[in-house]
């Protein structure tokens, strides 16, 4: 199977998509002359013509709720936010208008489409454009949050994400568009909304991690497996629908959860796996379910305090050694 | 501080304790875990550990007597340690006095005035004395353990007062349950550790002790089992019993018995033994027969662990043999000789004879030669076994002597219907009449 | 120009681009108004355009604005009684806009609107039935009865909704309108909404789209005066809506709208320039809510005499004495077309009343079309 950045996997999934179905444009800020901000949708207008690949002005709420206008009669927008930062500006339109217009509308009026952009901590940025946001929209019923952690992910899920008839946020992780991974190149690679990937099988405790923290959860467990503890390290994938079922199957049988994010603690989503595995799996807990989030501060921008606010390998080993008692 | 020593629960049906023998005295030294007491319970005579370090300050409550769960019978101290408020404040409470468990409740509902005269005022000090919340190891404090853990130890009848947590401040965890497991019992070779099912499947002679209760599914009532059981209950008691009887022909079986007491003297096996390994085979050749009514699912075990009733002088008492399908016929004789010793002596831990999947009840060396015996809830069938006699068979259009022995199996309708009840007894025929099959084959 | 003009004025995109219009300010809210002197002017003008429409799309205006108006009546007396929940913005006052705007359309033409939108749901084709009932909450209402008074829906009739977050539609209008465009078809989107929401960023944002892609939108700006209890003055510098159009070089047209024929003659403008050359405009109609914000609006902020002086503008009673003084309609005519109505409303309301509530089920569905 070729070897594919993030990048190319999010591309190849754009263009295919676009090529399937005359439907689907694209828009947003610098995505068709300059290529995209970070060169996601390099090459689209050249092939697509600036009709379906279309620069925006800077204007998050009108081109965000001009996407929803536009997918109430019949197309399929990619509104792509330069950063997940910007979406902010565009949430009454995401909330109000996208994730609602179904139900209001007493099932009239569905919205097809995908907001997408890079979000999660970004590099010396501060505290403006460097911040996890999945748990806002995953609060709403009527959205679909999808986060993806490999490249073949990216691309099965973009493509799902794409089809679906649910308007649906696409966050991906600016530090992860150069990670390398094998991605097929089958135009029907999809990968179905709503289903958790077992990333490793393990017996001792389950580390439930979300894109940037998946492969620092692998990378955790390989080091605990060197001091005797069997990890299972669990991709939701998809926020929302979250698929607590295998999550919860892996507790029962592990005894033990860790939860690793980059957003904040409070009201996130690990505070939500959390709930919902005390709610289901009680009787299995031998320990706490244990959070490794990201610092409860702004992002700030000096090196050494960045690193400090995102988790890291280190802060996973320590939970999980914490709830197996080591 | 001084740590107050309370009769602890040492079965799971115990209410009060008799305090059968100190093996401490006033001023020994006593160490976290060490044996200070004996203590009569319901069942068994248990021994109780000591939760702290330190010195037996004092001893409330003598030898013979009574006191209900959770009553201070001791304090542990420092040598020098002024445990004289900590007495005053029992006293006030009326915990020193130590009365028959009877007397209890009327004490308790007793008006005020009339109280003991202890000349205690009547506030603050009346109270019971709280345990210290800092203090984990205080016994009357409340068990800090894991969800899994708590339910591990219900299931495999392990008394977390027995339990000290390796968990943060003091929580008992999984693994501290496992460990209890699996030393909780001294057998033979108890330096081997559990084995995987694997093992177990393709060397049963190389099987682990197996202690706790089996594992089991739970399979949610149907509405056709729910009406049997409902209506059934209404017609009789709680346990709907229905009863079936079959004769078996003995003589192979007692050929067998005779080979293996020839190959193992001295070890004398009797026919009981046989007639467990043949009950195992037959529950797992029949699963559906392997369970227990749980009001709102039909709880199917994996394993066969069989009861068994042994009469002592205190009456009926019944230990498990674990898993017996996948034990010899000679490794059963041997465990149960070794529990009903204990159990005659009253030794047998809680672990030991709860939890069984199945019991087998044998009056046959009395020369009875059938009955019916009462299931012992939460099982689902127990099988009353008659005494071994020659009678005429027609074999082959003759007639010729045969020893046969009749057993009943009383069923718990709401589980097992007529039919299930009659193939396992086909199976357990099948196996006695075949005994080759207990001694060579896997069941099911 | 001089205060109060029913004058339509329009800028035309490209060609006149470079020579911004001055307007001034019209203070429009105050006593100073000489209404009885309006009301004259807009009887002489609608009698102007009598002739350039035929008699039965007069009546038909007519019959709708009629309708419009009774029925709101209704809806107060349902929501006095505790028929109706939540809330109920009334459109009593300001029919002529939505009814003369939504007589210019063709039936595949789009209509999004905000949360004072019964009128403009009937007018574009719901039945009083289903919006009725939608304000009774019941299973029948044209959205099922999830959206109430201020999320009306028809997908068959291309009704795209109230939206009850102030400018919120705007944006959606937009891309309702790039789409048109974008399937090459000549279907144009019309967009009301209240002065008040011409101060949130979304108008601007979508004006600014709208014209750099050139959408076929037409934004009708509803100028009652108020921002719920807050008067135009207290909350916008410029107070001459359709000069904001300047901002983005688009065409604007400043109509009274109070009179139904003109607003009719004024969108059919805007539609034909955009089915015709796919350009938006920015229409503002001056006019005026009778009833308060809603129905639990005090109405402190406004005396009596203010509301009596622009009630002698009442658009149905002038349309209606027009007609009458033209011949076009005789008093027992309009009698019996009245007559008509109100059992049209009463209809509306029994069927709510008799209609049932959703099923309880239906709480969880539509939540998702796709759900898993």
């Amino acid at each position: 199977m070729p070897v594919t950045t993030m990048r190319d996997a999010l591309n190849q999934a754009l263009r295919e998509e676009l090529q399937r179905d005359e439907n689907v444009f694209l828009m947003g800020e610098e995505v068709a002359a300059y290529q995209g901000a970070y060169k996601v949708t390099r090459g689209l207008l050249e092939e697509f013509g600036d009709k379906r690949v279309i620069d925006t002005p800077i204007t998050e709420l009108g081109f965000a709720g001009l996407g929803v206008g536009a997918a109430m009669v019949g197309l399929r927008p990619i509104v792509e936010f330069m950063t997940f930062n910007f979406s902010i500006l565009a949430t009454d339109q995401i909330i109000n208008s996208a994730a609602k217009m179904l139900y209001m509308s007493g099932g009239q009026f569905k919205i097809p489409m995908v907001f997408r952009g890079p979000g999660g901590s970004a590099f010396q940025v501060s505290s403006q454009h460097s911040q996890a946001l999945e748990s806002w929209f995953a609060y709403f019923p009527g959205l679909k949050v999808v986060m993806p952690s490999t490249p073949a992910d990216a691309k099965g899920l973009l493509k799902s994400s794409i089809r679906d008839d649910d308007p649906v946020i696409f966050i991906e992780q600016e530090r992860m568009y150069g990670m390398k991974g094998e991605v097929s190149d089958d135009p029907e690679l999809l990968i179905p909304l709503g289903k958790a990937d077992i990333k490793r099988e393990g017996s001792d405790a389950t580390i439930v991690a979300r894109s940037l923290m998946v492969p620092l959860a692998l990378k955790a467990a390989e080091e605990l497996e060197e001091q005797g503890i069997s990890c299972e390290v669990i991709d939701p994938r998809t926020i929302r629908p979250l698929d607590i079922d295998t999550i919860v199957q892996s507790v029962k049988k592990t005894n033990r959860a860790v939860i690793a994010e980059e957003s904040h603690p409070f009201c996130g989503v690990a505070a939500e796996i959390s709930a919902e595995i005390t709610e289901r799996a009680f009787d299995y807990l031998d320990a706490p379910v244990k959070r490794v989030s990201g610092a409860d501060v702004p992002m700030p921008y000096a090196q050494n305090l960045e690193n400090l606010a995102i988790p890291g390998v280190a802060q996973i080993v320590a939970a999980v050694r914490e709830v197996a008692y080591q | 501080m001084a740590n107050q020593v309370v009769m602890p629960k040492l079965s799971p049906t115990m209410e009060e304790g008799q305090l059968s023998r100190w093996l401490k005295k006033e001023g020994d030294t006593v160490s976290m875990g060490e044996p200070i007491a004996e203590i009569d319970t319901d069942k068994a005579t248990m021994e109780m550990q000591a939760l702290g370090n330190g010195v037996l300050r004092k001893i409330l409550i003598q030898e013979g007597q009574s006191a209900p769960l959770g009553q201070v019978i001791a304090i542990i101290g420092e040598a020098d340690e002024d445990i004289s408020s900590l007495l005053q404040g029992l006293a006030a409470s009326g915990s020193k006095e130590t009365k028959p468990a009877a007397d209890r409740p009327a004490e308790k509902s007793e008006p005020k005035e009339t109280a003991p005269a202890t000349g205690a005022p009547a506030a603050p000090e009346a109270e019971e004395p709280e345990p210290s919340p800092k203090d984990d190891s205080q016994p009357a404090g409340r068990v800090v353990i894991s969800p899994i853990a708590a339910r591990m130890a219900a299931e495999g009848g392990v008394d977390l007062k027995s339990l000290s947590g390796s968990g943060p401040g003091g929580r008992i965890i999984k693994r501290d349950v496992e460990a209890a497991i699996d030393g909780g019992k001294k057998a033979p070779e108890a330096s081997r550790t559990r084995q995987t099912a694997a093992q177990t499947s393709t060397a049963p002679q190389q099987e682990a002790v197996i202690t706790g209760a089996s594992p089991f599914r739970d399979v949610p009532l149907s509405e056709m089992r729910r009406t049997i059981a409902r209506r059934l209950v209404t017609s009789i008691g709680p346990v709907p019993h229905f009863f079936l009887t079959i004769e078996v022909e003995m003589d192979r079986a007692a050929d067998l018995r005779r080979a293996l007491n020839e190959i193992y003297a001295p070890q004398k096996v009797s026919i009981n033994d046989l007639v467990i390994k043949a009950v195992a085979w037959a529950l797992i050749k029949n699963p559906d027969v392997n369970a227990s009514f749980q009001d709102k699912v039909v709880r199917y075990f994996e394993r066969a662990d069989v009861g068994v009733a042994v009469a002592t002088d205190n009456g009926l008492i019944t230990p498990i043999i674990r898993a017996a399908e996948s034990k010899s016929i000679v490794e059963i004789n041997s465990e149960i000789g070794e529990l009903a010793n204990r159990a005659r002596a009253r030794k047998l831990t809680p672990d030991e004879y709860t939890g069984a999947t199945f019991s087998v009840s044998n009056l046959g060396m009395y020369g009875v030669d059938e009955f019916t015996a009462v299931i012992n809830p939460p099982e689902g069938a127990i099988l009353a076994v008659g005494a071994m006699a020659p009678k005429p068979v027609v074999k082959h259009n003759e007639v010729t002597i045969a020893q046969c022995m009749r057993v009943t199996m009383s069923c718990d309708h709401r589980v097992i219907d007529g039919a299930v009840g009659a193939q396992f007894l086909q199976s357990f025929k099948q196996a006695m009449e075949n005994p080759l099959h207990l001694v060579v084959s896997n069941p099911g | 120009m001089s205060n109060g003009t029913t004058e339509a004025r329009t800028r035309a995109g490209a060609e006149e681009r470079g020579a911004p219009t001055v307007v001034e300010k019209q203070s429009t809210t105050g006593n100073s108004v000489d209404t009885a002197e309006e009301a004259k002017k807009i009887k002489r003008d609608q009698k102007r355009r009598l002739e350039s429409t035929g008699r039965e799309t007069l009546v038909r205006l007519f019959r709708e604005m009629l309708l419009a108006r009774r029925f709101e009546e209704k809806s107060a007396e349902a929501y006095s009684l505790g028929k109706i929940g939540g809330f109920c913005h009334l459109y009593i006052g300001q029919e002529a806009v939505a009814i003369g705007a939504i007589s210019a359309l063709r039936p595949d033409d789009y209509v999004l609107t905000s949360y004072r939108e019964h009128a403009h749901a009937i007018a574009k084709g719901i039945s009083p039935d289903a919006v009725m009932a939608e304000l009774y909450g019941k299973a029948t209402g044209c959205s099922h009865g999830k959206g109430g008074s201020m999320h009306m829906f028809d997908s068959s009739v291309n009704f795209l909704g109230g939206h009850a977050i102030v400018g919120g539609q705007i944006p959606l209008a937009t891309g309702v309108a790039f789409a048109s465009k974008y399937q090459g078809t000549d279907k144009v989107t019309l967009c009301f909404f209240g002065e008040a929401a011409v101060n949130q960023g979304a108008f601007h944002e979508s004006l600014n789209m709208a014209q750099l892609w050139k959408l076929p939108c037409i934004y009708i700006c509803e100028n009652n005066q108020y921002g719920m209890g807050t008067s135009l003055e207290r909350a916008m510098s410029l107070q001459d809506v359709a000069q904001k159009a300047g901002a983005y070089d688009m065409a604007s047209e400043f109509v009274d709208g109070m009179d139904v024929l003109a607003a009719r003659e004024a969108t059919q403008r805007a539609v034909d320039r955009a089915r015709k050359e796919s350009l938006p405009t920015l229409l503002e109609f001056r006019t005026y809510r009778f009833m308060g914000h809603s129905m639990s609006d005090p109405g402190n902020y406004r005396t009596r005499l203010e509301i009596e002086k622009h009630q002698e503008r009442d658009p149905l009673k002038l349309f209606r004495a027009t007609l009458e003084e033209e011949g076009i309609l005789s008093s027992a005519e309009i009698t019996k077309i009245d007559d008509e109505i109100k059992a049209e409303v009463e209809h509306a309301v029994k069927f709510a009343e008799e209609s049932p509530e959703p099923d309880p089920q239906e709480l969880f569905t539509n939540v998702y079309a796709n759900p898993t």
